[in-house]
């Protein structure tokens, strides 16, 4: 049973900021993704969860301890490492039994317990091995098992996946989210891939210079994001962003930018009238895109198709509509050819709306 | 007919050689003669010469004759000689062990962050740079029964109440001149280690950490398995230099007193170039030629290991 929360932590170095007030906390037995470009304090605040980075301000418990000044091997939290750091020199049995060594279980009971974890990752006839004789593959798992073997109140993930091919990234990524259903221990996890992070969090949380962007499920994050950088970072092709006038339109308000016209929903309207802002920043998925047969001004957009991607399940087409460079994805039985001229209708519902200056949303 | 085609003709010298480089094997061999030469002409030949000498009487001025094992059997009747033997094994087995511990130890604590580590790393090889001559003497000053500035400062200091006589006593003299191979054979094991320190992954300490390793755990566990490899190399070259060392012992002792401190490398000088007796000397040094070559065979074992 262990639930981890960080409060008020922040991590300075000399003047550098890589954590500034990161306030979370985890559920017993939840799986939360840390996820944010590089640099963005992530991994910093991972280690300092596992004790290999001192804390500068802050509180981090771990159940009802407070785990600031323990030292990394009292605080019961496993951790794989982004390139494994497998002991080179010994076999998959001894780099698996190590920490329980260290620890110094009984020789039965660590036998047991190699062979137990080898069991649930399938590394059973690898146990003699040296990691120099390991594929990619093989390596992480046996990082994985060095870490559930000790059965730790939580896991730590830094970039597990990341040095893997992508068919054997996608797999592991689904065996990683059996074996935490199937362990139900709290696992925080760092990744900068969001599609990583949207399929195996719980919970997401998303980072940029050091804070906290917006913490949610990954459908929370898909649907409201809580500023332009989640907007953009969640969601593959990203979002469109373009700058917008607001205008009188036909009946209530309508987005101008350049020769494109929208015109909004009362429900829109009527929030961006206590907005009473002039310009704003407007946000819409590719996927929110849908063609049309016949342009209307104020309800679609007309532009020309510079360039199309097919990706086989859909269709990226890039077009362009005055000033506007837009990307949508479109089923893949729509037939599109480039230098063509195409109308697409946008679902209002899901547009999203941005500050230009804070960049926070202003949909809900 | 007057244009012939080149394609003609047979091939000329200059095609032949081309092709012939072609092949590696003989493209090797060319590129190793000069060095092979050099070899041939420095190491192999006074080697070979050594080994003859060992088994004539040839002394200064004379040419000499073949007397089959003679020389050996002298020598092992001899004393000076056995004294000399134990000298040599001594002062190699202290020495090497007292450098690769203080090198392990110092490679370690080098091989942490700190500032100035570069300069501080640059300080630690200046033994190492010192023409042996000049370090030793150096020593033979420190050591010095009158002048002696250790003593000095120790008297100084109110540690001891007269001064120490290092080059007087056997045992004081041959302690002295394994602290002074010590002083100067560290930073060879430091740098080598250093170098073998670095290539550890940080990864692995921190996994250790979290595994629950203390210091010791660690370096145990980890940093000694991982370096043995390269301790193995930097062990044995240490050893071959230490068992065949002259410098040192020739400047600081030479030898003395009275024979007491002799090691193979300066009894051989003493006797062949001192004494004229080329045949005994050679005799002598060919005594170290087991050991280094076992040395060697072991450097070159884990060398080809390690490919």
């Amino acid at each position: 049973m262990a639930e981890v929360r960080l409060e008020n932590v922040c991590k300075h170095y000399d003047k550098v900021v890589a954590v500034d007030n990161f306030n979370l906390s985890i559920q017993d037995k939840e799986f939360v993704v840390l996820v944010g470009p590089s640099g963005c304090g992530k991994t910093t605040t991972l280690r300092m969860i596992a004790g290999l980075e001192t804390i500068t301000s802050g509180r981090i418990f771990i159940g009802d301890r407070l785990i600031n000044d323990l030292p990394a091997k009292e605080r019961n939290i496993a951790m794989v490492f982004q390139n494994y750091a497998l002991y080179p020199h010994m076999t998959v049995r001894d780099n698996i039994a190590f920490s329980l060594e260290m620890r110094k279980r009984p020789k039965e009971e660590i036998e047991q317990r190699v062979r137990e974890a080898a069991d649930i990752l399938g590394i059973e006839h690898l146990l003699d091995r040296k990691p120099k004789q390991l594929s990619g593959g093989q390596r992480q798992r046996v990082a994985v098992g060095r870490a559930i073997v000790r059965k730790p109140e939580v896991f730590l993930f830094d970039e597990p996946l990341s040095n893997l091919d992508a068919k054997l990234r996608v797999q592991t990524r689904l065996e990683l989210k059996k074996l935490h259903e199937r362990l139900a221990t709290t696992a925080v996890y760092v990744t900068h891939d969001q599609v990583e992070a949207m399929t195996m969090g719980d919970r997401i949380v998303v980072m940029k210079d050091g804070l906290i962007q917006q913490v949610g499920s990954p459908m929370e994050l898909y649907n409201t994001p809580a500023n332009r950088f989640v907007a953009g970072f969640i969601g593959s092709p990203a979002m469109n962003f373009f700058e917008a006038e607001l205008a009188g339109g036909t009946d209530g308000l309508c987005l101008q930018s350049g020769e494109v016209r929208l015109d909004l929903l009362p429900e829109q309207c009527r929030r961006l009238e206590r907005y009473g802002r002039k310009r704003i920043l407007v946000g819409i998925r590719p996927e929110d895109f849908r063609p049309c047969e016949r342009h209307e001004q104020g309800q679609t957009i007309s532009g020309e198709v510079e360039v199309v991607e097919p990706v086989g399940n859909e269709t990226y087409v890039n077009f362009r509509a005055g000033e506007l460079n837009l990307i949508a994805a479109v089923g893949r039985k729509t037939i599109v050819q480039a230098h063509t001229r195409m109308v697409l209708q946008p679902a209002m519902e899901h547009l999203h709306l941005f500050d230009i200056d804070s960049g926070k949303s202003i949909s809900k | 007919m007057e244009s012939e085609s080149i394609y003609d003709r047979p091939p000329g010298m200059r095609q032949r050689f081309s092709r012939a480089l072609e092949n590696p094997t003989v493209l090797g061999l060319l590129f190793v003669a000069p060095a092979e030469l050099l070899l041939l002409v420095f190491l192999a030949y006074p080697f070979v010469l050594g080994i003859w000498l060992g088994f004539t009487d040839t002394i200064v001025g004379r040419q000499g004759h073949y007397i089959g094992w003679q020389n050996y059997i002298d020598l092992v009747n001899d004393t000076q000689f056995w004294l000399t033997a134990f000298n040599t094994f001594f002062y190699t087995v202290i020495a090497v062990i007292l450098k690769a511990v203080l090198g392990i130890g110092l490679a370690v604590v080098l091989n942490r962050d700190f500032k100035a580590k570069g300069l501080v790393r640059a300080i630690v090889l200046l033994p190492w740079i010192i023409p042996t001559a000049l370090s030793a003497l150096c020593f033979w000053w420190l050591y010095d029964a009158t002048f002696s500035g250790i003593s000095w400062a120790l008297v100084r200091l109110g540690i001891i109440d007269h001064y120490i006589n290092f080059l007087g006593d056997p045992w004081n003299a041959r302690w002295s001149l394994i602290a002074a191979n010590v002083w100067r054979g560290v930073p060879f094991f430091t740098i080598g280690l250093l170098a073998g320190l670095q290539t550890i992954s940080p990864d692995l300490y921190e996994a250790a950490d979290i595994d629950g390793a203390g210091s010791w755990k660690k370096f145990r566990r980890i940093t000694l398995p991982l370096l043995t490899p390269l301790l193995t190399v930097v062990t044995v070259f240490s050893t071959i230099w230490t068992f065949a060392d002259f410098q040192l012992v020739w400047i600081i002792t030479k030898g003395g007193p009275a024979g007491a401190t002799h090691i193979f490398g300066t009894l051989s000088y003493e006797r062949a170039m001192q004494g004229g007796h080329f045949g005994m000397g050679a005799a002598i040094s060919n005594f170290m030629l087991p050991v280094l070559v076992i040395c060697v065979l072991i450097a070159f074992m884990f060398l080809k290991k390690e490919d």
